[in-house]
């Protein structure tokens, strides 16, 4: 929302509305600034100043203008649009523009009508603030200078505006508003908890850091075969029906990332409440305590007015920074960034600009890497290390990968997780397709992972790539001659490729074992489905056939341990079971 | 109030008036012709210099010196529970000889969008008495779920099937009614829609408007707006279960097309204006079900694809808006198969939230996923036995081939006043099932295998040597526990 001035009460920009055509509102006597966050009309519509020519000044409204007269008032703030950021954010249900959507409805009932604001943090509320810093110290901008325990498990930890610097004065302790003065600089800077911060500006960071530490997820796919680092970039297509739904609950719930911030950005209304009737119910699985604890939602469906749309995705990631900054882990989803880019491309053909590919504008791809290149991992000013990654959803129209919005995205993104329905129907969850998915986190991944889980690790993923590329160049002729027809080495490549995709791939979103598999198991299955590989390579030359080791027992055991609460205990049996069933083949040859 | 004669261009359907005073967005306008007769229209852009009005009726005997009166207010209904079983013009106007209807609101047509929090999801499915639709792709309360169609196929019968048969099973007491919105449909089409809703006596609880082929195209982007208001007024005013059909949505984007290249806009995809989608959104959105209110909308806009293409602007787009479509299939007409909607084309988003143990049956999940892709093995086989012949195919595809005939002649088709319900349609989904071997039925779990099963079917002779046919890729025999743990 408006931050409300307090040092220069900047009304002095009002003018008048000299034309109205739909969302777009042109305005004359103005002297704003580019995005400026405008005014408009008796019913104060808010509106952003997305253009400036000649004397005229061109706004976008982010509410409906009907009946909005020529000759109204439009008065200029003289800021743009900001977030209000501090206590009170977790846990919130949000529309574009940060109006909370539960308040609003209490407001104005079941639509959302014109002219109502709502400010994004709760006034009346009191938080129990703690100060981390002394009088006399010397705090810089960003600093974290107090702690508020928001939830049970959720620590809010209070920054100083990036532009305080000073001497502490004085600091409170105890309960106090999110407009309370917490704390004074000896400069006479006044700090509060809640802070304001343009949503189009990226917050500052001290240094940006390379993207060296995974985020650890808990879903084989994704870690073993195509990590995502820690401030890194990922882009699903979210073509309905694909798993995209659990897929995003289980990063949410399991993901090492502390927050969780969620754009649904010009979604389905019904789709949209799903979202927010179902991750109300989620449990962090970590705690025990509602996931919601920790997750922000920004919800704008698709008839909700198209500038907000447009702004939605950045107030996700303003929002995500500024968690960042405290120094935890966040994780953002934006669904879908195809119905943002359709938000541009709608308010650019208003403002009768020339259009690019597809009528998309020009600046598209600009746009898109701009609003990715805000992930990533950092030391904050505060001096603590945090992370923004970013989990875009695209939706290409008719499934068609060659449109701009997919394609500047995938140039962008270093992860791609290709959710596929053809898995879905075969009833393989989660639905990721191992042969078009890629991560190109791994070479920067790789000091880590050899340090963290095991020096081999790498190699072993790459082992198991190369068997699952070889079974699909196998199901090709499979499918022309039948399976009887392979020699034996390659039906037991066949093998082990099921094996692979059975036991790592396959994955049981609802099994109370099986819905997270730490990194070091993950590491130890895909051992233990190499050793099980190597022992039968040695086997074939000896005449066994495939049949016999694939009806083993110890292959069956092996399948089970994933779902096995006693995991090392069992994965020992299957090992056991395994050398001795080998051994004695060998020995009846 | 002022009556301007200002105009200083008139141009397709747009009029444009100089030396206005301030005149609102959206504003309602009036026109008087020298004949004395009136023209209603709307404000589309306004600005200190010039008005732009789009006129519902046309421009066709407006002159320079016409009178150009400007109402102050925006485009309101009337809206009142005497609408049922009355006719309105597409602007709202009763055209049945029946006395004006007396409001008991006047509401604006734009409305808004229900915020997100405010919505309630959508849990109850709807028996459509259509095997199809009701097997593999539920239409469930709350729902907007188009037809996509093509020029000449049966799309209207279908949707007064629907009207007519539309019920939520167990809770038939409830309040219902159709409002119908019919844009640039011929006079035959209206009469049709009229004749049957007669015969059923659905009229009674019907709200008709009609904008027809000869109606002024501009008015056909106000008609779903009337509609679709007075359906909110019904359902979350008045307590009922609303179902909205609009007919024709091709002909509601071509009006918008012409309007946007009246103003000379940039055209996006095919001449249509780059803000087709956010458009189509405000139509499509207002379906749905509210908290803490009994009524519902659920919407079936019936789209004619141009040249039967699918990814065409229009059915593309709102695909992308509604939740699945129902598509009609030109090759099942052809064959006289009556309804000829295509399943594999065809998808239900929301039919999962409205299916299973305690709502259809427990085993309709998994019959719709087997239906859809034994269907699909033998729809495809098809284009195999063109090119190598049926004796070439192995016992097991013949067994598919012969399936996908059963499948259209029993369970697609059935009679345009026949009314399935779940029990029957899932009875025969079964009985065609248990024609091929039992092994190939991978869809399907065990346990709903043992309990659902055709037992005088069971374990014909040849299956144990059939069983080995299955491929390799979908044999998964280590993991039964978890195929039926998952349900997405």
């Amino acid at each position: 929302m408006i931050e409300n001035s307090d040092e220069s009460g900047a009304k002095d920009g009002a003018g008048e509305i000299y034309r109205v055509a739909g969302p777009v509102v042109t305005a004359i006597g103005l002297k704003p600034r580019m995005y400026d966050v405008v005014f408009v009309g008796e019913e104060s519509l808010m509106g952003e100043v997305i253009g400036l020519v000649r004397e005229k000044t061109i706004i976008q409204v982010y509410e409906d203008t009907t009946g909005v007269k020529p000759g109204e008032e439009v008065v200029d703030t003289g800021k743009p649009l900001v977030l209000e950021l501090g206590p009170g954010l977790l846990s919130s249900i949000y529309d574009g523009i940060q109006r909370p959507l539960p308040v609003l409805r209490e407001k104005m009932g079941d639509y959302v009508e014109r002219g109502v604001t709502a400010p994004g943090l709760d006034r009346e509320k009191s938080w129990n603030f703690v100060p981390s810093i002394q009088e006399g110290d010397q705090i810089n901008g960003g600093a974290i200078i107090g702690t508020v325990q928001e939830s049970e498990h959720m620590e809010h930890r209070i920054l100083a505006p990036t532009d305080a610097e000073g001497t502490v004065q004085s600091i409170k302790e105890g309960g106090y508003g999110v407009e309370d003065v917490v704390c004074t600089l000896d400069n006479g800077k006044n700090l509060k908890m809640m802070q304001t911060w343009p949503v189009r500006v990226p917050r500052p960071y001290k240094e940006k850091l390379m993207p060296e530490i995974p985020l650890i997820t808990g879903q084989r796919v994704l870690d073993t075969f195509f990590p995502l680092a820690k401030g890194g970039t990922a882009a699903i297509p979210g073509g309905f029906g694909t798993g995209k739904t659990v897929t995003q609950h289980q990063l949410s719930k399991w993901s090492d990332a502390k927050i969780v911030v969620y754009v649904g950005c010009g979604e389905r209304g019904n789709e949209m409440t799903e979202v927010l009737t179902e991750f109300p119910e989620l449990e962090d699985p970590w705690t025990g305590a509602p996931l919601m604890q920790r997750t922000i939602l920004i919800a704008n469906t698709s008839n909700m007015p198209v500038a907000a749309r447009e702004a939605s995705v950045y107030t996700g990631v303003t929002i995500a920074e500024y968690f960042r900054d405290m120094g935890y882990h966040v994780s953002l989803m934006a669904d879908s960034t195809s119905r943002w880019a359709e938000a541009m491309r709608e308010i650019s053909s208003r403002l009768e600009e020339m259009p690019g590919e597809e009528g998309y504008p020009a600046y598209l791809s600009a746009r898109l890497s701009e609003f990715y290149e805000r992930a990533g991992r950092v030391t904050a000013l505060s001096g603590s290390e945090g992370s923004v990654s970013i989990i875009g959803a695209v939706s290409p129209p008719g499934g068609d990968f060659s449109e701009p919005i997919t394609q500047g995205t995938l140039r962008i993104v270093k992860v791609f997780w290709a959710l596929d329905t053809k898995l879905r129907e075969r009833r393989h969850f989660p639905a990721i397709n191992w042969l078009t998915s890629y991560s190109l986190y791994l070479s920067t991944l790789e000091d880590w992972f050899t340090k963290e889980v095991a020096p081999d690790f790498l190699r072993l993923r790459g082992w198991a790539m190369a068997v699952l590329q070889k079974e699909a160049e196998l199901q090709e002729i499979v499918q022309l001659v039948g399976s009887d027809a392979l020699p034996e080495e390659q039906r037991l490549t066949l093998e082990v490729a099921r094996m692979l995709r059975e036991i790592i791939l396959q994955q049981n979103a609802y099994h109370k074992v099986d819905t997270y598999s730490d990194i070091k198991r993950q590491y130890i299955l895909l051992q233990s489905i190499k050793k099980f590989s190597d022992l039968a390579t040695r086997l074939i030359p000896l005449g066994i056939s495939v049949e016999v080791i694939a009806g083993l027992n110890s292959k069956l055991l092996l399948s089970k341990v994933k779902y096995e609460e006693k995991f090392d205990e069992e994965l020992d049996r299957a090992l056991n079971k395994m050398e001795d069933e080998f051994k004695n083949l060998e020995a009846s040859t | 109030m002022k009556e301007y004669r200002t105009i200083a261009e008139i141009s397709g359907p747009l009029v444009f008036v100089e030396k206005t005073e301030a005149v609102g967005y959206g504003e309602l306008v009036h026109i008087s012709l020298a004949d004395g007769t009136t023209k209603r229209g709307q404000v589309l852009d306004t600005s200190k210099d010039m008005v732009v009005v789009q006129v519902f009726e046309g421009t066709a005997g407006i002159d320079k010196s016409s009178g150009v009166k400007f109402l102050g207010e925006t485009v309101k209904i009337n809206v009142s529970k005497d609408m049922l079983g009355r006719i309105l013009s597409g602007s709202g106007e009763p055209i049945d000889g029946g006395p004006p209807i007396i409001p008991e609101k006047r509401i604006e047509i734009t409305g808004a969008a229900i915020n997100p929090w405010a919505r309630d999801s959508p849990s109850e499915w709807i028996q459509t008495g259509i095997s199809t639709i009701d097997g593999m792709n539920t239409l469930v309360r709350g729902q907007k779920l188009p037809v996509f169609s093509g020029s000449g196929l049966p799309h209207n019968e279908i949707a007064l099937q629907i009207a007519r048969q539309a019920k939520v099973v167990g809770k038939e007491e409830e309040e219902f009614a159709v409002v119908f919105a019919a844009m640039g449909i011929t006079h035959e089409e209206a009469q049709q829609f009229i004749k049957d809703f007669e015969r059923t006596g659905a009229l009674k609880r019907a709200v008709i408007f009609l904008n027809l082929a000869d109606d002024p195209a501009i008015e056909r982007l106000i008609t779903p707006r009337m509609a679709l208001t007075s359906a909110e007024y019904l359902a979350f005013e008045q307590d009922m279960h609303i179902l909205v059909i609009l007919t024709d949505m091709t002909n509601y984007c071509e009006a918008l097309r012409q309007i946007g290249a009246a103003r000379e806009e940039v055209p996006g995809r095919r001449g249509y204006p780059g803000y087709l989608y956010t458009d189509l959104a405000t139509i499509y959105e207002r379906a749905g079900r509210i908290k803490g209110k009994k009524g519902s909308i659920t919407q079936i806009p019936i789209i004619s694809m141009p040249d039967d293409d699918i990814t065409h602007p229009i059915p593309d787009l709102s695909a992308y808006i509604t939740e699945g479509q129902q598509v009609l299939d030109r090759n099942l007409h052809r064959k006289g198969i009556y309804p000829p909607l295509n399943p594999l084309d065809s998808l239900s988003r929301l039919m999962r939230l409205g299916i299973g143990e305690g709502l259809t049956r427990g085993d309709h999940d998994q019959v719709a996923n087997q239906l859809y892709a034994a269907y699909a093995e033998g729809n495809d086989l098809r284009g195999l036995v063109a090119i190598v012949g049926k004796e070439s195919l192995s016992e097991r595809d013949r067994k598919f081939l012969e399936f996908a005939e059963m499948f259209e002649n029993e369970f697609i088709r059935q009679g345009r006043d026949e009314e399935r319900g779940i029990e029957e349609t899932l009875k025969i989904a079964w009985r065609l099932l248990s024609t091929l071997p039992k092994g190939v039925l991978v869809k399907i779990d065990r346990e709903t295998m043992e309990k659902y099963y055709p037992k005088e079917q069971a374990a014909p002779k040849k299956e144990p040597s059939e069983k080995k046919e299955e491929t390799p890729v979908e044999k998964k025999k280590v993991t039964p526990v978890k195929e039926r743990v998952v349900k997405e």
